[in-house]
């Protein structure tokens, strides 16, 4: 069985990003960039289907500027045994939609086949958590969002999602794409003899024009600015003290 | 122009309170028809009929609806679409689901997370987990967004919007609902509750974690826990408040051993008072409380617990 996997680079997860003064949007220069957390679970998720032997091949797919070969290497590194890098901008600043991003991914799975395409529920950085979805629509696939368990059995897979007030569990009939929530697993740390070995499995590159897909962006960001920010308030040094100030000061109890 | 609302629906009661707040956050865009979609949809309907702002109560009623599998509900969407310039929903799991499906089968965009509609094609939405807000417009025929209902006060009662049927669409029969696993529980929903109690990483355990369940309750507030708390399997992970959990703002929020990571800040930010309750008095969660105690919260809950006794008895 063979499984796609989308990466997307973003800010890392431990930068506190800063929006420019002129409203342009976040400062990306100089900022440490890394895998998307949910698609480094999603490529565990992978790496160990493989471990088990229900998964053959697991192909990692990076869609933004050039510099996304750095999460394709580490996808690499994980256990994935090839990558496609689809450039579609030079643009460190542009953002691929999600709907773009679906319909290069829809035209790879129509030219790999695959069974199975394992994303992560969200991207940290524009935060729209509908890739998957959005794939899942434009192949006319079933589709199981928020994973926490898969298991592959019998052309299914059994998914426990994370919903609000508990959990749900699907069965969904393969080719199908499952979202990567937090408690699906945690990812393992890339050793450097497998860092090595990455450097040697093949990653492809591909352009948005060859694969004739429209990416012009749907949405206009006209404006990025700075959420109010709260201020801090006072120290309290007793319980006594701030029952009293959340009674007669704040009002709330 | 009118606007489509999904609603959810749960064992055959509205989502009243999300549904509600979402009205307010369309109220600039003119007709609301809410569609009410599930296994058994009679009495939600009647609810959702009687809120301000509803024009009309679309109801559908299938089997194939009653889990909020996202293929028979997006297919069904897909089929009132072309009446409504809009589609919205709360951003809940449920709706977060379904519309970005809907949206490509239509090949427009989605929005999640509005937390403001400037007009038809202009809406305000939180990226980097709430660090910066975009304005953003989009050129698509038919615009499709989730909204972030802790921006928005919900629309009173007192409407009486007639209630139309409509047909469930053939299943596509892609995907097959097995469980749900739920907690029952007499607590407040974390996304409406006035008071939300929460607990990090420093509480230490999952038994521990029970002293911010007891303060939670002697208090009639929602419980809900850190990323790193839920990692820790300390709490559920339905409880956890943050960039990738829920997003509140109640009239006051505590939060008991957590330091504040960015991504937690996000979830509760917009509250009306904060409190937070950290040994480490450099902890960055001080930097958004209006009031702040420093020291040990296996003393300071407790007596927390015990003195507040008296304020709700």
């Amino acid at each position: 069985m063979k499984v796609i996997v989308p990466v997307k680079r973003v800010v890392d997860y431990n930068v506190k990003v800063r929006v420019r003064a002129d409203g342009s949007g976040v400062e990306l220069t100089n900022v440490k960039m890394s895998m998307n957390p949910f698609d480094e679970i999603a490529v565990e998720e992978a790496v160990r289907l493989k471990e088990k032997g229900i998964v053959s091949e697991i192909v990692a797919v990076s869609i933004g500027v050039k510099q996304a070969q750095d999460v394709l290497r580490t996808a690499l590194a994980m256990g994935a045994d090839r990558a496609i890098l689809v450039d579609a901008t030079s643009d460190v600043n542009q953002d691929i939609e999600p709907l773009a991003v679906a319909k290069i991914l829809a035209r790879l799975v129509e030219q790999e086949q695959p069974d199975l395409v394992i994303a992560g529920k969200q991207a940290i950085d524009n935060d729209l958590n509908a890739t998957g979805q959005m794939l899942a629509g434009l192949l006319g696939w079933g589709q199981a969002t928020f994973a926490s368990e898969i298991k592959i059995a019998d052309g299914s897979a059994i998914v426990t999602r994370e919903v609000d007030g508990g959990l749900q569990t699907v069965r969904v009939s393969l080719p199908a794409v499952i979202t990567a929530d937090l408690r699906l697993n945690e990812p393992r740390y890339v050793s450097l003899p497998n860092i090595m070995k990455a450097k040697k499995k093949p990653l492809e590159e591909r352009t948005v024009a060859e694969l004739d897909i429209d990416t012009t962006p749907r949405l206009k960001v006209v404006r990025t600015i700075e959420p109010p920010q709260r201020s801090a308030g006072v120290r309290v040094s007793s319980v006594d003290e701030l029952i009293e100030k959340l009674k007669n000061e704040a009002g709330v109890i | 122009m009118s606007v489509l609302l999904l609603a959810e629906v749960n064992q055959g009661r509205l989502a009243t309170d999300a549904v509600a707040k979402t009205l307010s956050a369309l109220s600039p865009l003119g007709e609301v028809h809410v569609l009410v979609a599930s296994g058994d949809s009679e009495a939600a309907a009647q609810e959702a009929s009687r809120l301000q702002g509803v024009s009309r109560v679309l109801m559908a009623q299938d089997v194939s609806l009653a889990h909020g599998l996202a293929e028979p509900l997006a297919a069904l969407i897909v089929s009132l679409a072309p009446a409504y310039s809009h589609i919205a929903a709360p951003a809940t799991a449920f709706s977060k689901n379904i519309l970005p499906r809907v949206a490509s089968l239509l090949d427009v965009m989605v929005l999640s997370d509005v937390t403001h509609v400037h007009d038809a094609e202009t809406f305000d939405r939180p990226v980097y987990a709430g660090n910066a807000i975009q304005t953003v417009v989009s050129a698509d025929p038919i615009k499709i967004f989730t909204v972030r209902t802790s921006s928005f006060s919900a629309v009173g009662e007192g409407g009486s919007a007639p209630i139309e049927r409509t047909d469930a669409v053939a299943d596509p029969e892609l995907s097959f609902w097995v469980e749900d696993v739920s907690v029952v529980s007499e607590r407040p929903d974390l996304t409406s509750a006035r008071v939300v109690v929460s607990g990090g990483r420093g509480v230490g355990s999952k038994e521990k974690f029970d002293m911010i369940i007891d303060l939670a309750d002697r208090m009639g507030a929602a419980v809900g826990a850190s990323r790193a708390a839920v990692d820790l399997g300390y709490a559920p992970n339905d409880w956890q408040v943050g960039q990738t959990g829920k997003v509140v703002a109640p009239e006051l929020y505590l939060a008991v051993g957590i330091s504040g990571a960015i991504q937690h800040l996000a979830g509760m930010k917009d509250s009306k008072v904060i409190v937070a309750i950290n040994k480490d008095e450099d902890a960055p969660v001080f930097r958004v409380a209006d009031y702040a105690l420093v020291g040990d919260l296996f003393s300071i809950v407790p007596e927390l617990t015990k003195k507040l006794e008296k304020q709700f008895s």
